[in-house]
């Protein structure tokens, strides 16, 4: 399968990082890119539980497809989230289901983000999407 | 100044931790383990291991010897007047939960339980639900801006329906050392078990029971550089007869029948099931390491790499302590920043310090904060651990600033 355009030059991007601190800058460009969520949406009801710091995720259908929006207080949290969006844009139901999530965050040299102590919350942020996209 | 630590290559982890540059200041989660007690594990296991309290076998008698010779020293490091006195149990946790079980029949509807709105959901949770069993009243001690338990408010609280007092010893976010014998002495004028979670406060300086004055007293090993899955509940032996037993099964048994079964007093009638035999025989060569030590030298390094943290601290701008820490830890936030960026960038450099709410999200609810770093020392750490740490939050805040 191959990589929509924006998935692919994060790619590029990651993999010409030195070390921790650019990877880190990186993570803030990508938070900023990061698409709003309207705060009328930040409620209990899209809020993931078991994220170290607060992260709402919402999906809404879109003809065949599932459009999803985040948000997150904190910002390389924000940075994740825009990374995994950028990945799943315009996939339908059943392609999101085949994605190998992890895979990708590895891909990007972001793997350790997804180890299980991590209290992040990327972990939790993946199963809701599944549960989400779940017909 | 350079503040080394004597005992740092005690601890063999420490230095295979640094092979992988991570500066290990998570102590009040767990510590590392001295050298000594790797040894007795390995003996144990090495050398024949068997259950406890069994087998007229030799290699039971040896293992019931030194699981035995740990309740000794467990006594004798708590100045417990009788080793009787002292029940193992799976951890703090776990022996607080024996207590909110094993005491329930001790309470009637309407009676009151206190504790403080610093504790540990450990010792706040088993007394929540044990109220909402009974229709208890949990009553909740407020603190003062500096992380102490208001003693006027206490003085208030604490009355004719108390029952029970519940008090950490030592904040396991806030660093702050409670006022135990004023504490504990309006609850006795009440008539009122009283309960001194350790687990934070057993690791620094030595406490005696006795001179405490407490009912009961909680630590777990492996906070006190003793293996994990073992914790310590010690007992007045009044109070030890008011405690039921909880769970049921194997040497905690005196008679049993179809029908009905009568049960060992302390401590053998609170150990059912085979208890975690090595880990307390490790626990015994811990304190053996422990108590060979100079205690004087081990309190001034600790106060000194602790005014040192708090130092490096005050100094930078923006750094917010929560409270004012008095001993072994020190929490903070930083204005502007979120604690789980800074959490991140700090794990990225390899600064093992813990961020979030610490098992305490109702103190964190009080203080109106989403959470916090903490920073916590032990005996091994030294000013050169510091050094890094400080180094990791001044790069980290620059890039977030």
């Amino acid at each position: 399968m191959s990589l929509p355009d924006a998935a692919q030059a994060a790619v590029e991007q990651f993999h010409q990082a030195g070390g921790w601190e650019q990877r880190a800058r990186l993570l803030m460009q990508w938070a900023e890119r990061l698409p709003p969520m309207a705060q009328a949406d930040k409620v209990e009801a899209n809020r993931v539980a078991g994220c170290e710091s607060t992260v709402w995720l919402m999906a809404q259908p879109v003809g065949e497809r599932l459009h999803f929006t985040a948000a997150s207080e904190a910002r390389l949290i924000r940075g994740l989230l825009a990374l995994l969006l950028i990945r799943i844009d315009g996939l339908s139901p059943g392609e999101l289901d085949q994605l190998d999530l992890p895979a990708w965050f590895e891909q990007l040299g972001l793997g350790r983000q997804l180890s299980p102590s991590r209290s992040n919350g990327l972990n939790a942020v993946l199963k809701r999407m599944r549960q989400l996209a779940a017909p | 100044m350079y503040l080394p630590s004597p005992w740092r290559g005690d601890f063999p982890a420490i230095a295979a931790l640094q092979g992988q540059h991570q500066t290990y200041l998570d102590s009040a989660a767990t510590t590392q383990k001295p050298q000594a007690l790797v040894d007795t594990l390995t003996h144990y296991y090495t050398h024949g291991a068997a259950n406890v309290h069994r087998a007229q076998h030799l290699p039971g008698a040896l293992a019931t010897q030194a699981f035995e010779a740990t309740r000794e020293k467990v006594g004798q490091w708590l100045n417990a007047p009788a080793a009787e006195q002292i029940i193992f149990t799976a951890g703090a946790t776990s022996a607080l939960n024996l207590l909110a079980y094993g005491l329930a029949a001790q309470f009637q509807a309407g009676d009151e339980i206190v504790i403080s709105a610093l504790e540990h959901h450990a010792n706040l949770l088993p007394w929540q639900q044990l109220a909402l069993r009974q229709g208890l009243n949990l009553r909740v001690l407020p603190i003062d801006s500096a992380g102490v338990i208001d003693l006027d408010a206490a003085a208030r609280i604490i009355g004719p329906r108390t029952r029970l007092l519940a008090v950490s010893q030592l904040s396991n976010v806030l660093g702050t050392w409670q006022p135990l014998p004023a504490l504990l002495q309006l609850a006795r004028a009440q008539g009122a078990l009283t309960v001194v979670d350790g687990a934070q406060g057993v690791v620094h300086g030595r406490h005696d029971v006795q001179q405490l004055g407490c009912d009961f007293y909680v630590f777990s090993s492996h906070k006190l550089y003793g293996p994990d899955g073992v914790g310590v509940l010690y007992g007045r032996p009044d109070a030890l007869a008011r405690l039921h037993p909880w769970q049921f099964g194997g040497e905690m048994v005196a008679t049993a029948d179809f029908t009905g079964a009568s049960f060992r007093p302390a401590p053998l009638g609170f150990e059912a099931g085979t208890p975690p035999i090595a880990g307390v025989i490790g626990l015994g060569a811990t304190l053996d390491y422990l108590s060979s030590l100079d205690a004087r030298a081990v309190g001034q390094h600790e106060a000194m790499l602790h005014a040192h943290l708090l130092r490096g601290l005050r100094d930078r701008e923006g750094v917010r302590l929560i409270g004012t820490p008095t001993c072994a830890l020190a929490s903070f936030v930083v204005d502007g920043v979120h604690h789980a960026d800074l959490a991140h960038l700090l794990t990225d450099q390899g600064m093992a310090v813990r961020a979030g709410q610490h098992c305490a999200m109702p103190l964190f609810q009080q203080l109106g904060l989403a959470g916090a770093i903490r920073v916590s020392l032990a005996l091994y750490n030294d000013s050169d651990d510091l050094g890094r740490f400080f180094d990791a939050l001044d790069k980290a805040l620059e890039l977030l600033r």
